[in-house]
Parts: C-alpha cells; sequence; structure tokens
C-alpha cells in the first residue's frame, strides 16, 4: 500500500492491540494494516485498481515514463498497413547467425566482485535475456533478480558516452596524450605519486596487469574500496581464508547472522542445495533443520525453523554461549538466548555432527568467524559440510581509502586512478574524500556512469558493460571463468584491462588478447572450450586444512554494548551500493520482506516502534557518530528490538531514472567499514514521507492462501492441505474443454521458494514488462505479471514469513474470459487463457472477474513506439513478445512464445514436446527449483509428479476454477521440543 | 383545414428515405470492399526498390533457388534477406559494371547494408513464422504468388487476418508434398484431394488448434 501516514504522525496502529489478538493464533496475515483493518487498507482492498478515479493522467509527464524505459520493436513501425518499411539485411551475414534465431553466449555476470555463470541471448547482436549458466558452480542454471537486469543496464541512455576532461566532453585521443605524459613521469619517478584505486575484484588478468604495474613502478600503491566489504571473513588466524559450505550435505544449519540464501557469492548454489535438502514429498522423506539468530529480518531468517531476532551486539555473546555450550562449559549469563532454546540447539548439532554446519555473517566479527569454524571443527564438519579455500578476491594492496585519504594528506600521492568505484558517494563519512581528491594534481576515473566521481575528475573515461567486454573472473568457490563481450562497446567504452594497460604504457592494444594473454596456457581449443563453457575446467581452488587453535586465536567478544539503539547496516538487495540505481526494474522490484519498491525506510520492530510511538512512514532522526539523516519509519515484524536497519543504495540522484526514486543515503551514517553502529540516538519528526510498497495490492481477504505445516505433522496427516479446506463444487456452467494435445501446468513448492525475487525479474525481462515509476506503483498499478507475496502468520514480535509467488493460474474454468465482450481473453486448445491485446479495448471485467487478481492494466503508455523517440533502451526487448500500449490488460502467458518456439520445433521435426523442453522464465531463475512446469497430459511428467504429492493444493479451490497452476503447501522442520503456539494450532 | 403538405411532398419523403437507405449501403459496400481492395491492401503495386532487383530474372529465367537468398526459410520464423555478400557472390563476375549494381557494390565497400523496402508485411503483433509453414507443405508459391513472373516484387495477396484465417481454419486445399514446396507453378497431381487428406495425418496437422490466437499474437 502507499503509506502515506498524512497529517497523523504517531502511530495510527494500535501494536499492542494487535500483539494481543495474534498472540495466540495461527492466523495468516500480511501487514500490520491488514490486521489492524485500518481504513488505507480497506481502501486498497476494495479497489480493484485503488485510486484511478483519483488520478487520471498522472502527475509524471508522459516523457518521465519514457525513460523509465523504451519502445517498441525497432524491426518494424507500428502501423499495420504502413507500407513505408524498410528491411535492412547484413553485409556480410555472420556465418552461425540466421536471422529470427537467437543465438546464446555463455558468459559471467559479476556481483560484488565475484563470477556467476551466465548464458544470454542475442536477437540479430543485441543480447535481450540473460539465463544461468548450469555448469557455472555459482549458478546451477539460475540467476538472481540483479541479473537480469544486466542487459537493460547496458541499453541504459544514461550511461556515460564519452570521455570528460574536467568535465566536459573530450576526446579519447587527448586522454592517451595526458596519460602519455604521466606514463612517461612515472618512468622516471618509478611512480612515485601514484596510486590506483580498485574495487572488489576477482579477475585473474586484473590481478596480474596489477602486480605487472607493481613491477613497472615499484613506488606505485594500490588501494582498495568496496563499501560492501566484509574483512573480517578474509583473515583467520592470521591467513586470508574463505568458507566454502555444503548445504547438499547438512543436516542442521545454524546462521550467526548469515543470509547466504540472499547474500554472499555462492548464495545461488548455497541456494539450490539447501532446498534440495528440504524437498519432501513423502512422508518418509527426510529434511535438514536450519536455526537462524539474525540482527535483521532476511530471507534466511523466513526460510529457518526456528528465527530469533537480535540486536546487532548480541551476536558475539550467542557465539559464544553456543561455543560454551556446546564444549559443556556453563552457558555465559546473561546471553540473549533462552536456555531451552540453546540446548534443543545444541543437541541437534552434536546429533548431526560432521553434517551440522554453523554460518557466521561474512560482516560479522572475526571472533564470530572464529567460533563458527572451531564449533564445526569441534563437531567434525571442517571439510564435510565447510571447506576453506584462499579467497578467490584476495589482492596485494597497499590498503584502503582511508590509507589513500591519509597518503593523499601527507601529500605523498599527487596522482589517483579510480577503476570503477564511486568513493565520492560510497565513502565513510569520516573521511573527506571530496577535498582530498580535489587536492590531486590528477584524478583520472573510470566508470559506467557520471557519477559524483566523473564529475570531481580531471579525466573520466567511460568503462564498457560487462556485457560489452573481454574479461575474466573466479565465482565464490574459486572457479574461474571468462567474460565475453555480446555486442560491440555501444559508447566506446574502456575495459579496465585497457586502462591499466594505458597506464603500463601500452595505448594500443585490443581488450580481447589483454585477456587471451593471461591465459596463454590455454591452446586454442582450450580457449574456446572455456568460451563456450563458460568456465575454465578444474578452476576451482583446493580446500585449504587449518587446525582451529583451542582458544581461537586469542580473539575475545568485544565488551557488551549498552541498551541504546543499534543500527544494523544492509546492502540494498537489489541496488546494492547505489550502483543499479539508474536501473528502473530493480527500482521497482519489491524488496523482499518489506515489499518497498522506489525507495528505502528505516526498518523498526513493532515493539520499538510503540515505544518510541512511531508509526509506519513517519520521518524520524537517526544520529550516530556526530552524523545524522531523516528516514521514514517502517515498521516489520519480526524486525530485533532496538535495533534500525538501514539500508545503502538510496539517496542518489544520479542518472534520470535514480532520481525519481526517494529514500534516505545511510553511507551518511557510517564511520568505516563497518556494519553495525551503536550508541544511536532517534528524534521524532512531525511529519511524514512516503513509502511505497506493494504488500496490499490484490490482498486474497484472509483465506487459506498459503498452507503449511510442520514435518511432524505432515507425517501424521500428508494430505494436511485438504484439512478444513472447502469442498470444491463438480458442477459448473462454464463450457467444457477437451485437452487433446497439450495441457500446460505449472507447480510451485512453497517449501522451495525463498522469496529471492528472481522470478519476477525474469518475467519482467522475458515479457517486456514496462516498469511504471513510483506514482504509479504508489496506486497499485504495477505491472508484475508475477508476485511474490508475503505473509506472516503468529505472534506480532516473531511471526512465521511465507512467500508465495502468484502467476496466472491459467484456470480451466477462467471467470475472466466469459466476460469479455470482445473475446480479448480466449481459452486455448491446451488450456491457456490467452490474453489477445490487439482486441483487448480495455473494459478491465475480466481482472474484476478474476479471483486471483494476477491481471495488469496498461494505464498510461508506458512504452514508445517511436523508435526515434524511444532512444537505446528499446533495444532490451524480446522481440517475440509484443509491446503493449495504453488501455491494454496484460498477464502471464506462462511464457507463450518460449512455447510456440517448442512447438513449432517439435512440429517442423514431427515429433511431440518433450517434457522439460518448455521452461518459463520463472522457472529458469529459480535458484531453488521451486517452479515446475510442463504437459500435465504426459503421466511421467515432472510436473505430474509433482501434482500428485500430497500436500499439493489450488488457490480458491472452492471456487471451482480449476487453476492449472497448483501449489505445494510449505512444510517446515522445526524441533519438537520448541514448538510454537502457532504450529501447535496448525499442526 | 388546409393540408400541410403538398402533394409532390410524399415524392420527397420516399426520396429521402430510400436515398438514406442506399447512402447507408453504399457506405456499408466500400466499408466492406474498400479495405480489401487492391488500393489499400497494396496487392499487384510494386515497390521501388533501391535496386531493381527482378525475382523473374532470378527465379524465373535463371532458376535460381529460393533459399539461395532467402536462407533462412526452413529453419527460421524469418525467411531472411541476402546479405550484400550474397549478391556479390555472382556479381562480382557478372554485370560487374552495371549502373542498376551500384547500391550493391557501393554497399560491400562502405559495409553499410541496403534498405529495401518491405512488400510483404504483417504487423507488429502477428509473429509469422516461415520455417513452419515450409515443412508443414504450405507452398512459397501459396502465400507470395508467382514471384518468377514479378520484374519488380509485389504483394500477390493481402495477408490480412481474414485471408490468414481461410486457410488456417481449412489447410487442405492449400498443402502439397513438402519436398514440393518451393516449386513454381505447381500442377497437382490427379488424386490431389487424396493426397491432401494424407498430408494432414502425415504431417500431424492439427486445424483445430491453428486458430488459437497465440499461434500468431503473443
Amino acid at each position: 500500500m502507499s503509506a502515506i501516514a498524512d497529517d497523523r504522525p504517531g502511530s495510527a496502529i494500535d501494536i499492542e492491540a494487535l500483539r494481543k489478538r495474534l498472540a495466540h493464533g495461527g492466523e495468516i496475515w500480511r501487514s500490520l494494516d491488514e490486521i489492524a483493518g485500518t481504513a488505507e487498507f480497506r481502501r486498497f482492498v476494495e479497489a480493484e485498481f485503488p485510486t484511478i478515479a483519483e488520478h487520471l493522467p498522472a502527475k509524471p509527464s508522459r516523457r518521465t515514463l519514457l525513460k523509465l524505459m523504451g519502445a517498441s520493436l525497432s524491426l518494424a513501425g507500428l502501423a499495420a498497413c504502413s507500407r513505408a518499411e524498410s528491411i535492412v539485411p547484413y553485409v556480410r551475414q555472420p556465418e552461425i547467425l540466421i536471422p529470427g534465431k537467437p543465438v546464446y553466449y555463455a558468459t559471467t555476470l559479476s556481483g560484488d566482485g565475484f563470477g556467476i555463470g551466465a548464458i544470454v541471448e542475442s536477437h540479430e547482436g543485441r543480447p535481450t535475456k540473460v539465463e544461468g549458466n548450469p555448469d557455472h558452480p555459482a549458478s546451477r542454471g539460475a540467476t538472481d533478480a540483479v541479473m537480469q537486469a544486466a542487459v537493460l543496464t547496458l541499453f541504459d541512455p544514461d550511461r556515460s558516452r564519452t570521455p570528460l576532461k574536467d568535465g566536459r566532453p573530450a576526446s579519447y585521443g587527448d586522454f592517451l596524450k595526458d596519460m602519455a605524459a604521466l606514463v612517461s613521469r612515472w618512468a622516471a619517478s618509478q611512480g612515485q605519486g601514484g596510486a590506483l584505486l580498485v574495487e572488489a575484484t576477482t579477475s585473474p588478468t586484473l590481478a596480474a596487469q596489477l602486480d605487472a604495474l607493481k613491477a613497472r613502478y615499484p613506488r606505485l600503491k594500490i588501494y582498495r574500496h568496496d563499501p560492501l566489504a566484509t574483512p573480517a571473513a578474509h583473515t583467520l588466524f592470521g591467513s586470508p581464508l574463505a568458507p566454502i559450505y555444503r548445504f547438499d550435505r547438512a543436516e542442521t544449519i545454524v546462521s550467526l547472522d548469515a543470509d547466504f540464501l540472499g547474500e554472499g557469492p555462492g548464495r545461488l548454489a548455497y541456494a539450490r542445495d539447501f532446498a534440495a535438502r528440504r524437498r519432501v514429498r513423502d512422508p518418509s522423506d527426510r529434511m535438514s533443520r536450519l536455526y537462524a539468530v539474525e540482527s535483521t529480518p532476511t530471507i534466511t531468517g523466513a526460510a529457518a525453523d526456528h528465527r530469533l531476532a537480535i540486536k546487532p551486539s548480541e551476536v558475539e555473546s550467542v557465539a559464544a554461549g553456543l561455543n560454551a555450550a556446546l564444549t559443556g562449559q556453563a552457558g555465559e549469563s546473561g546471553s540473549p538466548i533462552d536456555q531451552a532454546w540453546m540446548r534443543a540447539l545444541v543437541d541437534d548439532l552434536s546429533a548431526a555432527g560432521r553434517n551440522a554446519l554453523v554460518i557466521a555473517g561474512s560482516h560479522q566479527s572475526a571472533f564470530v568467524q572464529a567460533t563458527a569454524l572451531s564449533v564445526n571443527a569441534k563437531l567434525g564438519a571442517l571439510g564435510n559440510t565447510v571447506e576453506l579455500i584462499e579467497p578467490p578476491d584476495a589482492l596485494q594492496v597497499d590498503g584502503d581509502l582511508a590509507a589513500l585519504c591519509e597518503a593523499i594528506g601527507h601529500g605523498a600521492i599527487d596522482t589517483v586512478a579510480v577503476l570503477g568505484a564511486n568513493p565520492l558517494h560510497t565513502a565513510p563519512t569520516r573521511l573527506d574524500v571530496r577535498k582530498a581528491f580535489s587536492s590531486l594534481k590528477l584524478l583520472v576515473h573510470h566508470g559506467l556512469y557520471r557519477d559524483e566521481t566523473a564529475f570531481l575528475a580531471h579525466w573520466h573515461v567511460p568503462a564498457v558493460h560487462e556485457l560489452e567486454s573481454w574479461s575474466d573472473i573466479r565465482a565464490y568457490d574459486g572457479t574461474a571463468s571468462l567474460v565475453q563481450p555480446l555486442i560491440k562497446p555501444l559508447y566506446d567504452g574502456k575495459s579496465m584491462h585497457e586502462l591499466l594497460a594505458v597506464l603500463g604504457g601500452e595505448f594500443e592494444t585490443d581488450p580481447l588478447s589483454l585477456v587471451r594473454q593471461h591465459w596463454a596456457a590455454l591452446d586454442d581449443d582450450g580457449w574456446k572450450k572455456a568460451l563456450r563453457d563458460g568456465i575454465v575446467s578444474k578452476s576451482a581452488a583446493r580446500p585449504v586444512s587449518v587446525t582451529v587453535p583451542q582458544d581461537l586465536g586469542g580473539l575475545r567478544p568485544k565488551a557488551k554494548a549498552g541498551n541504546g539503539i543499534e543500527i544494523r547496516f544492509v546492502a540494498d538487495p537489489w541496488l546494492r551500493d547505489g550502483r543499479f540505481a539508474n536501473a528502473s526494474w530493480l527500482q521497482e522490484l519489491p524488496r523482499p520482506l518489506t515489499k518497498i519498491v522506489w525507495g528505502n525506510a528505516a526498518l523498526v520492530s513493532p515493539a520499538t516502534a510503540e515505544r518510541l510511538k512511531i508509526g509506519n512512514g513517519e520521518v524520524i532522526n537517526i544520529a550516530s557518530n556526530g552524523a545524522d539523516i531523516d528516514a521514514p519509519a517502517w515498521i516489520v515484524p519480526g524486525h530485533p528490538d532496538e535495533t534500525i536497519t538501514l539500508s545503502f543504495g538510496f539517496g542518489r540522484k544520479v542518472g534520470s531514472v535514480a532520481a525519481l526514486s526517494e529514500g534516505y543515503d545511510a553511507f551518511h551514517l557510517r564511520r568505516g567499514s563497518e556494519w553495525v553502529a551503536t550508541g544511536v540516538a532517534i528524534a521524532r519528526h512531525n511529519s511524514s514521507m512516503r513509502v511505497i510498497t506493494t504488500q496490499q495490492h490484490q490482498a486474497m481477504e484472509g483465506r487459506a492462501i498459503v498452507r503449511h505445516a510442520p514435518l511432524e505433522a505432515f507425517r501424521q496427516d500428508p494430505h494436511f492441505v485438504r484439512k478444513d479446506a472447502p469442498p470444491s463444487p463438480k458442477e459448473t456452467l462454464y463450457p467444457g474443454w477437451r485437452y487433446d494435445q497439450e495441457a500446460w501446468a505449472m507447480a510451485i513448492d512453497l517449501s522451495a521458494c525463498i522469496g529471492c525475487m528472481a522470478c519476477v525479474s525474469a518475467c519482467q525481462a522475458e515479457n517486456n514488462i514496462a516498469p511504471v515509476g513510483p506514482e504509479e506503483c504508489e496506486r497499485g498499478h504495477e505491472m508484475h505479471w508475477l508476485r511474490v507475496d508475503r505473509y506472516y502468520a503468529g505472534p506480532l514480535d516473531a511471526p512465521e514469513t511465507f512467500f508465495q509467488p502468484v502467476p496466472c493460474m491459467h484456470c480451466e474454468k477462467a471467470p475472466c474470459e466469459v466476460v469479455c465482450p470482445v473475446n480479448a481473453t480466449v481459452h486455448t486448445h491446451d488450456g491457456l487463457n490467452a490474453q489477445v491485446y490487439n482486441r483487448c479495448i480495455g473494459t478491465r471485467y475480466c481482472s474484476q472477474n478474476c479471483p486471483y487478481k494476477v491481471r495488469r492494466f496498461n494505464f498510461l503508455d508506458h512504452q514508445s513506439f517511436d523508435k526515434d523517440e524511444a532512444g537505446p533502451e528499446q533495444g532490451v526487448h524480446n522481440p517475440n513478445v509484443s509491446v503493449r500500449s495504453r488501455g491494454v490488460m496484460e498477464k502471464c502467458t506462462y511464457c507463450v512464445q518460449r512455447i510456440s518456439a517448442k512447438r513449432i520445433q517439435a512440429q517442423i521435426e514431427n515429433r511431440d514436446i518433450a517434457d522439460g523442453e518448455v521452461v518459463t522464465a520463472c522457472q529458469q531463475a529459480c535458484p531453488t527449483q521451486a517452479i515446475t512446469f510442463g504437459d500435465r497430459n504426459k503421466k511421467d511428467a515432472k510436473v505430474v509428479r509433482e501434482k500428485s504429492a500430497p500436500q499439493n493444493y489450488a488457490l480458491l479451490e472452492e471456487l471451482n476454477t480449476r487453476p492449472r497452476t497448483t501449489y505445494l503447501g510449505k512444510i517446515s522442520n522445526p524441533n519438537g521440543r520448541l514448538a510454537k503456539p502457532s504450529e501447535a494450532i496448525d499442526g | 383545414m388546409p393540408q400541410i403538405f403538398s402533394k409532390n411532398a410524399n415524392g420527397v419523403a420516399r426520396f429521402v428515405i430510400w436515398g438514406s437507405c442506399a447512402v447507408l449501403l453504399i457506405a456499408a459496400a466500400i466499408g466492406i470492399i474498400l479495405p480489401r481492395s487492391d488500393l489499400l491492401t497494396g496487392v499487384g503495386e510494386p515497390l521501388a526498390q533501391p535496386v531493381p532487383f527482378s525475382h523473374k530474372h532470378h527465379v524465373g529465367q535463371l532458376g535460381i533457388d529460393c533459399r539461395y537468398c532467402h536462407n533462412g526459410v526452413e529453419t527460421s520464423s524469418s525467411a531472411g534477406l541476402p546479405a550484400t555478400e550474397v549478391c556479390m557472390t555472382c556479381h562480382s563476375q557478372l554485370f560487374t559494371n552495371a549502373d542498376m549494381l551500384a547500391p550493391v557494390r557501393a554497399s560491400l565497400a562502405s559495409g553499410k547494408p541496403i534498405e529495401w523496402q518491405r512488400v510483404n508485411s504483417v504487423p507488429d503483433f502477428v509473429f509469422f513464422n516461415h520455417a513452419i509453414h515450409i515443412n508443414k507443405g504450405v507452398a512459397c508459391e501459396t502465400c507470395h504468388g508467382e514471384v518468377d513472373q514479378m520484374p519488380l516484387t509485389m504483394r500477390a495477396h493481402t495477408l490480412n487476418m481474414e485471408w490468414c484465417l481461410g486457410c488456417h481454419r481449412n489447410p487442405g486445399p492449400n498443402l502439397r508434398p513438402p519436398q514440393d514446396v518451393l516449386m513454381m507453378h505447381w500442377q497437382p497431381p490427379a488424386n490431389i484431394d487424396e493426397i491432401r487428406r494424407q498430408l494432414i495425418g502425415v504431417l500431424d496437422i492439427h486445424p483445430e488448434t491453428m486458430t488459437d490466437c497465440y499461434v500468431c499474437h503473443r
């Protein structure tokens, strides 16, 4: 909902009353407003498309919306009978390319410096869609939401297009001239006074280039600035180490503030293995158990069987308590963990033995890291469920940004080349980077955007996008892979390797040969194989063996913090440190738990909100370490008390899309590279800010939407989803259909869904779904065909969290079809509820009649059909899907373009479509394989097997719509000794 | 009481009544006929091309296979237009100095493609696929007409939805054995009806599914 707290500062919701109400029942609820039944919520639910009467046409001009995303297919104009259209064939057609047939290339995308393998679809040389590379260890065929937006950022019209000298456009030739002068100066002085500032990187070529530069200029300094770095994880007992987890072997998992499903370079692989160990189809199946102790709500906590929310400063004492309890020492007094909880946890861990796994969050202190390692070693898990490798991102550097600023201050450095980073935005507050950089003789910046640092720099050189560049990168487990370009640089950008070559005095290089040189050990066949496979085979790092010292190397927990409020910093899951702030898909993708879009909020717990008397959207002033920011508060059930979660990535106004978003810049409160701040003062303002969330759009009125049970209850009654379900009638007035050929169907396993939103992002990329901007989102007009609903169950302060992806149900008795006056939504022979855009006149009757609220209406023209006006961003469109215009209804089609392509292929080969041949975009992206799609008429199809599981159920069965999309009820595996009231009732 | 209308008012009234009926009918007829007429569909009207390429010469007289230039037709949605290089495979040897071919040579020299005018087009929301038609026994000739008789390429059929649906509802009369789809002026054998009946079965054609909207609109 759009929570504008209007003129009513203070809590509009009586939290105490809600708490009482929720204390006893296993009631499932979506948001605080829902259980409170506020007027705002009613207004949202009752309106089909809320607030349409209030604003039309909308305030954002059409130009603003056009900025969001592009236009029609570039191949042709709009008009049906236009005859002044041209066809432009190739001059020399590449051998492998047949117009109309996409070509797929393996490459690697980077996330926080680590590689995740991708297969990118290219239409006549235009990359349009990113899929995961099944052969790559960090992808395993899946993608995350951010990877999907790589094609959007590639075509972003706001990208830097020309070099800038002192903020004015200049030529690359002039840049080279200036660099030639620098190179000769450095050659004479051995690099005296020079420094490079690099980001997190795992590129072997880059590391070798840096080494070569150091050899050439011995006095050159290299600094690393990575605002999202988690340095503690890298040094354990004196040597740099990175843990690799094996969830496929883990039976009992304890997370010490580790969001292993949502953060970190191995998250997709971890999610895959984690979900695979929890796949229950039969009462005899086994499941792993996850205990999560966390200081901010994460999707890992939502997936946990037992979750404990604690203040960030308490994680160390929990770790110490765990270590003590396991070794049989007396538990530390004052541990935030209940003794019974800890005993149950320790017994479970001991029982699992070498199949136990304790994970410390990578941002946690060295003590927590060491404790986790020590506990794993004691349990025998070291070498089984957890392995240690040398960190793939290890780089010999002379220091961080602070060290650089200090050196500049001393006058030791007068020339800095910033490669990729944007320190002016992401620097800690205690550093005056602007002042330091302003005093430099020469500042060179290399980046995708003309960001804050670019305008300060003497020279800015546009970077190539990763889909335009040759490079290499390592995955979380050290596996190396190549990055190959899908398209020639659109704006003549330069790769980081080229820039380093220039600094080394090589002015005429080609980006391919720089990378190829580094891999000279690969012969041409090996190189081609590495390009085709997307990985360099056998390049994973070998585990190193470590002996854990009994005293943890002398590490001790820090002294307890006081009772004050603490800040827990997190990176925005999509925008990261702000680098993706100009990607409209990511701005508009709801955050997994809060469902906030186009901005961020300060997240607080209900109890803290109650104590401080703050309500949703109310602006609070947060002061810490002498700095302060204003941010709207947002109450999140299950948030740890006396803690505020602040996210990085917002508050930047550079770029036309980023300028539309709202939110605060949490970097203003960060002193150094810490992830936690203590001693925080909160002051209320008597004002409010809007926080846009989609959590209440299309609410389902509290019917049995999410069905769940603990494993024990499932074993006693495998058909628990049927319990209390209203019987569905058998007779119907709807036309009877025969499905003689295929009958497409989908099953979604709620136990496997971790709510990561990759499916929504993939759907947006595949189906040309327009982002609509903050104003339209606020009105509930977002266009995502697939939404992931989040539900809470149980008590307000420690609820269980459920995610439920809701695409079109493709009902066999579809209420939408019978009400269309122009037959624009029709039933097909294979059971799809097809939407015919060119017939639709926009009555919206179908949406009104849809019980699942999965139809989306184009209230405005979100895309331009004029290819000159639309600009480069039209390049991102999938040419096999119509671009919709204003006044047209649209909805999930089960990726009908993919079905058609496979059907045509099968028909040409005169065979049936094989099971698993048609893969929907959401299914392909899903890291946990929660989504299964196939032909229900094939008896041995995977989707039929899934649907025959006892916990399979349809949404709102009592309406007799006979949906093709069904769900597998969520099964959790709580420890019987720690039964919660809600489970007792549900089970 | 005197009469208000004179006697000849009857005639005027009749004229107005019948006249408006006639106008409505004519308007309706125009509304139905005009969009289907060659005037608006462009059937039979050759377009000016940067190079006056003649199918009559290349196909009719020289007998070059369709797939020499349109090489995606069997495998891709798009039949494809020849790259400049394909033109130059022959024209680097033949008519090397013809003025008519200057744009082709210029294209190869400059690397700038030739911009042909599209003759056969369907709207953007129609996803036509050449490969499936060719593989299921629908000939080039069936939609594109007697291309080998066209000095300048022109549209042979309206390509409107009504025309497409005619065949999608009842594909039988337009089928031929797939090995003959590239043949011009194909003469059906005497037992063609029997052959077509068999083709529907052998090629696994399901006319009942071919009018689903998503077959063409996605």
